[in-house]
């Protein structure tokens, strides 16, 4: 199951500062993106704009040719305006997404388990079924034996792997993934970067902010360079990362490496 | 006593301070002694004669002398406990299970239960609507907590009492239509206005320490639980409160102790918890003040000693998940105590069992080292 993402015009700007300033992307269904950019160029907030965890201040984004958080509306005036939708829908457009955070934010009061399984516990799914589920996901990621275990008795790399399984309980079209690794000791960001890559190939369409550029080289269809909230250049990772054209992708790319 | 300390001091610490300036670099000179440790002029025939014994850890006499000041004077006031007749414990006995104590004992425990209850409750309630983004909401929660913050219990209490002259009856309808008016006296007994009294002013305690515990929640955990699609109150009662509950039980409970005492003030609108009776039976037996206050501060040390002990345990469960592994309880401690068997009890025979282990496992272990460099 997988779904295109198509964002239009988006701008975001907190006070005086513009994070995201007219970007433009069309993915297709299945696709995998890499986000690349400096700190501060706006890519964790576009990739959070996807699911309206940061409702953008004009533009739009569609997944599977809905729009998020928004709908098209016709005011009195005749003038079409995207307004917010109520926050029950907006949840329940969010609960086909799968989000996956560079801190894991697992709840740590739950087992890795009920962590898995709350998402379609709270959608409906009784609650035998989302553990079941749960436990084959678990399983997916390497960790079916870690099913009563709470999120504190983990490694770094076993609550990311657990906040994947948690992302993909609700079967999502679609998963975002601020920084996967970032916050991992290096020696454990190889497991969670295997869960991702095994992801990538099951066809569902991921978008990845990541510092990982030899990573992105391997998985990515598509990489997109973003530096002061603007798309700099953008293109299959075989031309973006070997033969960048722009010069400031150049010169990240010199630096990150 | 103090002079020989010196003195030893000075012992110790001459040498070592007048050489280590001038010897230091010694201490690494590769040349060895006969027994086979570096050469060291810091350390003399007397120091190498110490090497093979434990070092005696420094004691503290000033420490003995002060518990021992201590017990002195608590033993003093322990003898007056028992040579003071007017401390009349036949008189504690007498009262202490007498049918009117309990009768008020009983009361302070109702006021005190109903209380903690609603204002648990109502905490919440107020705690969410001032977190609330609706102005009106979170403005009119902060007037409220404001409000009753600001004003003493006991005006409180009071003022509730005396709401039959300010509302003779208390209605309900259509305005300016009809109405269903009762009088207030009769809706509001003694108990429920104790009960309100309290209530009210508990709660914009509580939903201050309900505010702090959610605000304490880490913000990844709102957002989560938003990515996640959880409806919203599922966000709340699911995610949020079970980990705000944890910064929350300790400042409720300490709440819930003041309320116990607080619920003394009861006896300022005519109901007799367990100070009023006391109150009440010292005018009637004048003879037994002492012994009745004696009661009634038994009882409030056992009631507060009940709830320390349930906070004990409710601490422990929220904890769970914020940290990795859980001590044991006193219990589950005197539980392994008993099972390791009378007479061996931990820092005695046991821990001397374990240095013994500790040290075979070190000659064991260097035992095996060397193997492997031969």
């Amino acid at each position: 199951m997988s779904a295109t993402i198509g964002i239009h015009g988006a701008v975001k700007a907190f006070g005086e500062n513009v994070v995201i300033d007219g970007v433009d992307l069309s993915l297709p269904s299945g696709s995998v993106t890499v986000i690349l950019g400096p700190s501060g160029s706006g890519k964790s907030t576009l990739l959070r704009a996807i699911n309206h965890l940061e409702p953008l201040d004009r533009g739009v984004v569609t997944v599977g040719g809905e729009t998020i958080g928004v709908r098209v509306r016709t005011g009195r005036d005749g003038v079409p305006r995207y307004k917010e939708l109520p926050e029950r829908l907006i949840l329940r457009q969010r609960s086909r997404i799968g989000f996956v955070f560079q801190h894991f934010n697992l709840f740590p009061h739950l087992t890795a388990l009920e962590n898995v399984a709350e998402g379609p516990i709270a959608s409906g799914v009784p609650a035998a079924t989302a553990r079941a589920r749960a436990q084959t996901l678990l399983e997916r990621v390497g960790l079916g034996d870690r099913g009563a275990t709470r999120p504190r008795q983990l490694s770094g790399g076993q609550q990311q792997r657990v906040a994947i399984a948690r992302a993909l309980a609700l079967e999502p079209s679609v998963v975002l993934l601020d920084e996967p690794t970032s916050a991992l000791d290096p020696e454990l960001v190889g497991e969670v970067l295997g869960v991702i890559a095994d992801l990538a190939e099951s066809g569902t369409t991921l978008v990845i902010v990541t510092h990982e550029v030899a990573f992105a080289r391997e998985v990515a269809d598509h990489v997109v360079f973003l530096d002061h909230g603007r798309i700099v250049e953008q293109g299959p990772p075989a031309q973006l990362i070997d033969d960048p054209q722009h010069p400031r992708t150049r010169d990240f790319l010199s630096r990150v490496r | 006593m103090t002079q020989t300390t010196d003195t030893e001091r000075d012992a110790v610490t001459r040498p070592d301070g007048a050489r280590s300036g001038t010897d230091a670099h010694r201490a690494s000179s590769p040349n060895g002694s006969p027994d086979g440790s570096p050469a060291d002029a810091t350390i003399d025939a007397a120091g190498r004669a110490a090497l093979d014994r434990p070092v005696v850890p420094l004691r503290h006499p000033l420490r003995w002398i002060a518990a021992a000041v201590v017990l002195v004077v608590l033993l003093n006031f322990v003898e007056t406990l028992f040579t003071n007749e007017q401390w009349g414990w036949p008189a504690v006995g007498k009262w202490l299970f007498s049918p009117a104590i309990l009768t008020g004992l009983q009361l302070t425990l109702v006021a005190t239960a109903l209380s903690a209850v609603i204002s648990f409750a109502g905490g919440i309630v107020v705690a969410i609507a001032r977190l609330s983004r609706n102005p009106v909401l979170s403005g009119l929660a902060w007037g409220y907590v404001w409000l009753f913050r600001s004003v003493p219990l006991i005006l409180v209490l009071v003022f509730l009492y005396n709401l039959g002259s300010l509302y003779p009856t208390i209605g309900i309808g259509v305005p300016f239509g009809p109405q269903l008016e009762v009088p207030t006296a009769n809706v509001l007994g003694d108990l429920a206005i104790g009960v309100i009294g309290l209530s009210l002013s508990e709660i914009a305690y509580a939903s201050e320490i309900v505010r702090a515990g959610v605000l304490a929640v880490d913000h990844g955990q709102h957002e989560a639980a938003q990515a996640l699609g959880l409806p919203r109150r599922r966000q709340f009662v699911r995610v949020i409160l079970p980990q705000a509950l944890r910064s929350i039980v300790p400042a409720f409970v300490n709440q819930i102790v003041g309320l116990l005492k607080a619920s003394s003030l009861l006896f300022y609108v005519s109901l007799l918890d367990l100070f009023g009776v006391v109150q009440n039976l010292s005018s009637t037996y004048p003879t037994d003040i002492i012994p009745l206050l004696v009661v009634a501060t038994l009882w409030y040390l056992a009631l507060t000693s009940a709830v320390s002990v349930v906070q004990y345990y409710v601490e422990r469960w929220t904890a769970r998940g914020s940290v990795r592994a859980l001590p044991p309880t006193p219990f589950q401690r005197l539980r392994a105590a008993v099972r390791r068997g009378p007479g061996r009890r931990p820092g005695g025979a046991d821990r001397r069992a374990e240095a013994a282990a500790a040290e075979r496992a070190v000659t064991a272990g260097t035992s095996t080292t060397n193997d492997r460099a031969i």
